[in-house]
């Protein structure tokens, strides 16, 4: 059955092209309020606060397209109300206070309300669910509801509570559809509050949405915005250039600079919350000795390393703070001074002709220029008085080494933190406890330690700098770069770059 | 195919599910990567880290596991996906009907491509149309289906784009289908639109695997062809006063297509192993795109689901050809 004027045309091409070896057909998604996205990474499930993707950062964009977050944060990473439009604790820390926004309603008409909250709360903080972020929201119970206030008790205060109501796990799911229809219904219907309602979803390939016209934020600029799921790379840039899709990201620089002049192409590349650095293990001798740490740290020219192999695409940096985080403090700063670095490794008896030997892991094509990137290190810690052998792993063996806290002496890792809070850079990469804690010492628990609970927000981000600048003086972990993300558009449309590295479907508005 | 070779056949198969199943089980166990570590958050505590493994029943003892989740297979449970949520059945056998499809395409097209190159080369061996199609044999089998894929994408997809580069069907159209093999289905219900539509997504990466596998059965076929065109009842055809192209086609085609037959069933075991990695890099929903996710997330279920389907499919094949070359060898029909 033939349907259409498009139809009788497919036909006709594909007798045509069948002649010539080929299908003469294309398919052109920028008509009509529709909007094609090439994606980098598949999604795996629906549920934004439950299993392994609710802690996957790629993948947020998408839930937070279709889901609403307890709080909202603007593409500065600062915070904006989001389902609650108040928040704070009692002057004691002992309650929290929260006003949960009106007039909102779900993806199938039924009304918002606070309970929803509630139960997303409880179900986030209850272990049973699975969700690995549980651990954040089991430090409040015994909520409770009365109109439009919620309040609650903190069983253990943590002043990032309301930080985390932007990030992993913090989304608000529909408390009656999801009793009603089950976790393999919520996969297969899924529902929320965002932007965009889930009209098709087909995994491993596409989900396609449509517009919610009752968006407590105003109507969508597009009618129906389809997100292909493409993780290649190379296909991406395909279907950018082909103009199947009218937006991709995360693409290889080169690439990027190759087709960002192109008629009907443009692009905009921003500094994201993802930075790049390399863990230091106190377990092998040699890494406990401070000459070889800062020895290995003054070694490394990061601006040539951004110059040469990113292309400029990113912004060396010398804690685990990036510019837009809360605790950075640009007068800690790490020199690239090659002489500084052989004195120190001289110190210890090392020398280029008497190197001091470790091995450094790292991924080989997991983020940009990874393994090229410490293959450049290693050349520059040779000319010092260092001699690294690199091992090659996958990124699963990481998370399994760091968390037996066996990585190598030195092993390059990217770090996340779109909420741009300390405690979720230092506070995580630094302190003991923390399973992808890989310096485990005494000090750095004693220092950080009691920033968890500090309740002072001043004092708290102070704390921190003092632990940065107190990090950087021991050498106990070697910060690199900000990474710096591509994003490639059609002219017909406008993208506003997210500094959390999350592709928005709403920060894409026609040109 | 006498009973009791058919009774042994059936046993070797059995054993050979349950050695499958115990490999895949212990390497995905052992390999590197605790899906657990990959999961849990940076505050978690030693006891939410111990919940986590309960929930997911990897705080026994392998062999525990192992028995198990046997012990679910044997009933047609194959487990949960850690990463999807869902029923790892479901999944896999959702997502095989897309590979299935693109493979069967692959396998058409490159029957056609050989055989046609084949015939062609015997038809006019020993002149430079034979070396033509010894340098297209050589080129297509020397070149890995990736890279083919890859070149087809520049080529079909970018240059002169007139096929869809990713997924299996325009996401904007609304599907009538009541099952997962969308191809077939657009046939029966005549909806030739959407065959369109499907093979211009499904025939780049078709063509990719299909390439390789061309030029092992033209080699082939040509091979068996030139040896039974020197055969005593080609000559009399000749004698006879049929035509080269006659006898070739008539004659010889036949008798010389069972050595191939093997060669392709083994060949396309191969072609179904490169859906992995081609589908991957056209973004198609098939169980190859599938592994390569639950290899990413190690989502050990998943993992053990599509492999023994994998093995399932490759003992079928192979059941398949060892059939099919009995049925086309009377010697092997007849004991």
């Amino acid at each position: 059955m033939i349907h259409s004027r498009r139809d009788v045309l497919k036909l006709g091409a594909f007798g045509a092209a069948a002649l010539t070896g080929g299908l003469a057909y294309g398919s052109a998604f920028a008509e009509g309020g529709t909007l094609s996205i090439a994606y980098n990474v598949n999604l795996p499930s629906w549920d934004p606060a439950d299993g392994p993707s609710a802690v996957n950062p790629t993948i947020q964009g998408i839930y937070q397209a279709v889901f609403d977050q307890y709080i909202g944060q603007k593409p500065d990473l600062s915070f904006t109300p989001g389902l609650i439009t108040e928040w704070g604790w009692t002057d004691d820390n002992k309650k929290i206070k929260m006003k949960v926004r009106k007039g909102v309603t779900w993806h199938d008409g039924s009304p918002f309300t606070p309970e929803d909250v509630v139960w997303s709360l409880q179900r986030a903080a209850d272990p049973k669910t699975g969700n690995p972020i549980n651990f954040v929201w089991s430090k409040i119970g015994n909520l409770q509801v009365a109109d439009d206030v919620i309040t609650g008790d903190v069983k253990e205060f943590d002043p990032t509570l309301f930080k985390w109501m932007a990030f992993l796990t913090g989304y608000v799911l529909p408390k009656a559809y999801y009793t009603k229809v089950g976790a393999e219904g919520f996969e297969a219907a899924p529902i929320g509050t965002g932007p965009y309602i889930v009209e098709k979803y087909e995994r491993n390939a596409f989900v396609r949405l449509k517009a919610n016209p009752n968006y407590w934020g105003g109507k969508p600029a597009f009618e129906t915005v389809i997100i292909k799921f493409v993780p290649d790379a190379a296909s991406r840039v395909a279907e950018i250039e082909s103009g199947k899709s009218q937006v991709t990201f995360d693409i290889p620089y080169e690439e990027y600079d190759r087709l960002k002049g192109k008629k009907g192409l443009t692009g905009v590349t921003t500094p994201v919350s993802d930075i790049a650095m390399i863990f230091l293990t106190n377990v092998d001798p040699v890494m406990l000795d401070k000459n070889v740490r800062l020895g290995a740290i003054h070694a490394i020219d990061k601006k040539l390393l951004v110059d040469r192999l990113l292309k400029g695409y990113g912004v060396p940096i010398d804690t685990l703070q990036a510019p837009e985080y809360a605790a950075f403090d640009p007068s800690i700063k790490v020199s690239y001074d090659p002489e500084l670095a052989k004195k120190h490794l001289a110190a210890s008896g090392y020398s280029p002709e008497k190197p001091a030997k470790f091995t450094i892991q790292t991924t080989k094509g997991f983020k940009p220029k990874d393994f090229e990137i410490i293959q450049a290190i290693v050349g520059m810690w040779r000319k010092v008085g260092i001699e690294a052998n690199i091992e090659v792993y996958d990124i699963a063996k990481h998370f399994e080494l760091r968390f037996g806290h066996k990585l190598a002496p030195a092993a390059f890792y990217n770090w996340g933190n779109s909420i741009g809070d300390p405690s979720t850079s230092t506070g995580f990469a630094m302190f003991g406890p923390s399973p992808h804690c890989a310096w485990k010492s005494d000090d750095l628990i004693a220092k950080i330690g009691p920033l968890w609970g500090e309740a002072d927000e001043a004092k708290r981000i102070a704390g921190y700098k003092a632990v940065d600048k107190y990090i950087a003086e021991e050498g106990y972990v070697i910060p690199l770069f900000q990474y710096v993300q591509p994003i490639l558009y059609a002219s017909s449309v406008k993208v506003t770059p997210n500094l959390s590295g999350a592709m928005l479907p709403q920060l894409v508005r026609p040109a | 195919m006498r009973l009791s070779a058919l009774i042994i056949r059936l046993i070797s198969l059995v054993v050979t599910f349950f050695g499958v199943a115990v490999v895949v089980f212990v390497l995905v166990r052992v390999a590197p990567g605790d899906p657990i570590a990959m999961m849990i958050g940076p505050g978690a505590s030693p006891q939410d880290i111990a919940d986590l493994r309960a929930l997911y029943g990897l705080d026994k003892s392998i062999p525990l596991q192992f028995l198990i989740w046997l012990g679910h297979v044997v009933r047609g449970d194959f487990g949960t996906s850690i990463s999807l949520r869902e029923s790892v059945t479901e999944v896999v056998f959702g997502r095989l009907p897309a590979t299935l499809e693109l493979a069967f395409l692959a396998l058409a097209i490159a029957v056609v491509i050989g055989g046609f190159m084949a015939i062609l080369a015997a038809r006019w061996r020993g002149t430079a149309t034979e070396a033509g199609v010894d340098l297209f044999n050589g080129i297509a089998l020397s070149v890995p289906d990736f890279l083919w894929g890859l070149t087809f994408i520049l080529l079909f997809g970018v240059a002169i784009p007139i096929f869809d580069i990713s997924g299996r069907v325009t996401p904007t159209l609304e599907l009538p289908f009541v099952t997962n093999f969308f191809l077939i289905e657009s046939i029966v219900r005549l909806r030739f639109d959407l065959t369109l539509d499907l093979l211009g997504h499904m025939l780049m990466p078709a063509m990719a695997l299909a390439l390789p596998l061309a030029a092992v059965i033209s080699q082939i076929l040509k091979t068996s062809l030139k040896e039974v065109m020197h055969q005593d009842y080609a000559l009399i055809a000749r004698t006879k006063g049929f035509s080269e192209t006659y006898v070739l086609l008539h004659e010889a085609l036949r008798n010389a297509v069972t050595p191939s037959l093997t060669v392709i069933g083994v060949q396309f075991t191969f072609l179904i192993g490169g859906t992995v990695i081609v589908e991957r890099l056209f973004s198609y929903e098939g169980l190859g795109n599938l592994a390569i996710d639950a290899v990413i997330n190690r989502d050990l279920p998943l993992i053990q689901g599509i492999v023994l389907l994998f093995a399932v499919i490759f003992v079928g094949v192979n059941l398949a050809v060892d059939l099919c070359y009995v049925a086309l060898n009377p010697k092997l029909r007849h004991g």
